[in-house]
């Protein structure tokens, strides 16, 4: 009876790998989907402001003036424009020449050398807030090193009394990419997990050949076991590639151990397949579980999972509600794992979550094709 | 001619919304998406768990860690007493920056010497660590001012001014929400076309469509209406829900905002009716979605600037019709665009509308062989 059942089981894989053979479009989510989507992405998502256009209106040029400007122009962050007045200067960016403006008034050197805190005026366009944040921080800096100079020039203490000094943890060169290629590898798997079974279980409904299954002695736990086993290894496959172009052609570091990634991502992919077993065995039709699968998993995988927004900026209600993306805790591994190493008080509840969802994806996957079957 | 392709069009309403499942993936998720991704998306900090090391414990110090518990940015979790759990808090990410004061604050301070204060901080996340950073350098420097001020000190020659245009506050929410307008009607219009002529290709049924005497324009019509109207009707409650639930500002005219709607749906159901005509199975036309929909929302502005990526890559961008949907929806709700303001952004989603479509009716009887 043992030998009945592996044999059983084992044509049913042969089956099931002949069809992935025979209609190439699982092979290409499994391994040209990520390649595509990381290469492309991967050279574009970053947060990094470099070069930002800003407009300087100097209304009367002496040597205090150029003394400030010049550091804008040394900075790697900025990419001054010259305008002569000011309203010259709100047209550009009306027309989103510059995102910042940067004006010295014409009494800035008069007032500065008088009582000090003389103003210079910043504008910057808040449409892109976070940007427009980050280029505040940048113009302070410009300001702070130039305060620094000025005194220096004049034998006099720096007019600021701290000396503040910043050490960034994992990422010191606070490079975006570094921390948003490993979330994308989360994303991008989730996507390539749902996709290679949400369609599969459905398209053996339609067709009725999954009725046909049912005549035969084969059990549907065997039926579900030997479609998820191809998906796993095909995915896992395109997971290696993904790790490989992130770590030898973008450079990112990888800092913890493989062992540690393989089995994390193994719970991963089971939870990630497992959902889309699950959509395919709800849907019983491919539109609607092709619908479902759009919608479950792209943009929530996106915004909820801490791949650009951070999670502990979100309202108490919504980080709730990220604990149902998988993705969250595959986004929280990767970037420990990448970046930090195996810091097992991050990757030991993440992963433990990942397998609580695995086990409850592919039981309920489980649960309601039993229940239809009969 | 105008009869059939009204009864086109009202079968392929049906096949969309008689489904009851399809129909309540239509309505439900992108309405609960706006409204859970309203509140998750932002760059706002907001209480970050931070610890202090404190080594030298006085009252300028004192006075300078007061900063920091009152600032609603950070939230102060842990006062250490040694610099041994430094790493670990930061590692687990119990908390995301850890200040540290030097022993001779107090005495710097009094000498005239700079007094140290390191920032050590969680690089994992990038674009947090900068914000942190940005947000303790302003406390510090306010702090520095006020020591000055009190102290008698001369003040620094000049000081900075800083304002933002059209986003005083610089809340992200008014950047990222009307982005989820375009996020949301691309992902209806999707839903849609995406698999529509795959699915009756692989049922057969479009062959039989292809024999009726339906020119190529009427099932492109019949096709591509019903993701106009559903788009267009999803679209209007999600912008009404960003002006009175969301209370961000519209600006500009909702005309000019609308017919770049226009243009967007369409243009979208071009590139989802040449995926779907293009596949085979609707296997292959689910993957085309996929591999069309998430290069064009990441790589469209709508989370990281489109000038922070890489040259050929933002030349990529010029063929994205949600490059020029996302322009269009910041400008006219934040700065008060008008059409004038918009031409640039028009016409390319125009092209892209028209050779998509035209690509499509052409592929419907190309495949027939």
């Amino acid at each position: 009876m043992k030998g009945a059942a592996l044999r059983r089981f084992t044509g049913l894989l042969r089956k099931e790998f002949l069809q992935i053979l025979r209609d190439p479009s699982a092979l290409a989510i499994a391994f040209v989907l990520p390649a595509v989507l990381l290469l492309i992405i991967g050279q574009g998502v970053s947060l990094d402001a470099r070069g930002v256009p800003v407009a300087l209106v100097v209304q009367h040029p002496d040597a205090l003036t150029a003394s400030f400007t010049g550091h804008f122009e040394q900075s790697p962050y900025f990419r001054p424009l010259r305008y002569r007045d000011i309203q010259s200067a709100e047209a550009a960016m009306a027309a989103g020449k510059v995102q910042a403006i940067v004006w010295l008034p014409s009494d800035f050197s008069r007032r500065a050398r008088a009582n000090g805190n003389s103003p210079i005026g910043v504008i910057v366009n808040g449409v892109d807030a976070n940007d427009a944040r980050l280029i505040e921080g940048y113009v302070q800096q410009v300001w702070s090193t130039w305060l620094a100079a000025q005194a220096r020039l004049q034998g006099k203490r720096s007019p600021l009394p701290l000396d503040v000094a910043a050490r960034v943890r994992f990422n010191p060169g606070v490079s975006s990419r570094d921390y948003l290629v490993p979330g994308l590898i989360a994303l991008i798997m989730t996507l390539t997990g749902a996709l290679l079974t949400a369609l599969v279980m459905a398209r053996e409904w339609e067709r009725g050949t999954l009725e046909a299954l049912m005549v035969t002695r084969v059990k549907m736990r065997e039926i579900l076991l030997a479609k998820l086993v191809p998906y796993f290894l095909l995915g896992m496959g395109g997971m290696a590639a993904s790790v490989a172009i992130a770590v030898f052609l973008f450079g990112i570091p990888m800092r913890g151990s493989l062992l540690v990634l393989t089995g994390t991502s193994a719970l991963f992919m089971l939870a990630a397949l497992g959902m889309g077993l699950l959509i395919s065995s709800f849907a019983r039709n491919q539109f609607v579980a092709g619908q479902i699968a759009i919608i479950t998993t792209f943009l929530p995988a996106f915004i909820l999972s801490g791949f650009v927004f951070d999670i502990d900026s979100m309202p108490q209600v919504v980080q709730f509600i990220t604990h149902i993306v998988a993705a969250r805790y595959f986004v929280a591994i990767l970037q420990t794992l990448f970046l930090a190493g195996d810091v097992w008080s991050v990757i030991l509840p993440n992963a433990l979550a990942l397998a609580i969802m695995a086990v409850i994806f592919l039981a309920a996957a489980r649960a309601i094709t039993h229940k239809r079957l009969d | 001619m105008w009869r059939q392709v009204l009864a086109l069009l009202i079968k392929e309403l049906l096949t969309v919304l008689s489904d009851r499942k399809s129909r309540v993936v239509l309505i439900g998720p992108p309405l609960i998406q706006l409204m859970v991704f309203g509140y998750a998306a932002t760059f706002d900090l907001n209480k970050v768990p931070i610890a202090i090391y404190n080594q030298d414990r006085s009252a300028a110090s004192r006075d300078l860690v007061a900063h920091f518990t009152g600032s609603p940015t950070f939230n102060v979790v842990a006062n250490l007493k040694s610099e041994k759990p430094i790493d670990d808090l930061i590692d687990s990410r119990e908390v995301r920056m850890v200040l540290v004061i030097d022993p001779r604050f107090t005495r710097n301070l009094l000498s005239g010497h700079p007094a140290p204060v390191q920032m050590i901080v969680d690089g994992r996340n990038s674009n947090t660590a900068l914000l942190i950073q940005g947000y303790a350098n302003n406390i510090l420097n306010d702090y520095a001012l006020a020591w000055n001020a009190r102290k008698g000190a001369p003040p620094p020659p000049a000081v900075l001014d800083m304002r933002a245009r059209f986003n005083p506050t610089l809340d992200s929410h008014w950047f990222i929400v009307p982005g989820i307008i375009a996020l949301l009607t691309q992902l209806v219009t999707l839903l849609i076309v995406g698999m529509s002529v795959a699915r009756e290709r692989e049922t057969g049924t479009f062959d039989q469509l292809l024999v009726t005497p339906l020119r190529q324009f009427d099932i492109l019509l019949g096709k591509g209406l019903p993701s106009l109207l559903i788009g267009g009707i999803e679209a209007t409650v999600i912008i009404a829900a960003t002006v009175w639930w969301f209370d961000i500002p519209l600006r500009g005219e909702l005309l000019a905002l609308y017919f770049g709607l226009l243009l967007f749906v369409v243009s979208v159901t071009g590139i989802g009716l040449m995926i779907s005509s293009l596949a085979v199975t609707q296997q292959q036309a689910l993957l085309g979605a996929f591999l069309f929909m998430v290069p064009s929302v990441i790589l469209s502005g709508f989370a990281t600037p489109i000038a922070n990526m890489s040259e050929w890559v933002q030349y990529l961008t010029f063929i994205n019709p949600m490059r020029y949907f996302l322009i269009i929806v910041r400008k006219v709700f934040l700065e008060g665009a008008d059409f004038s303001a918009l031409t640039a952004q028009y016409w390319p989603m125009a092209v892209i509308g028209l050779v998509t479509l035209i690509t499509a009716a052409w592929l419907f009887r190309k495949r027939l062989s």
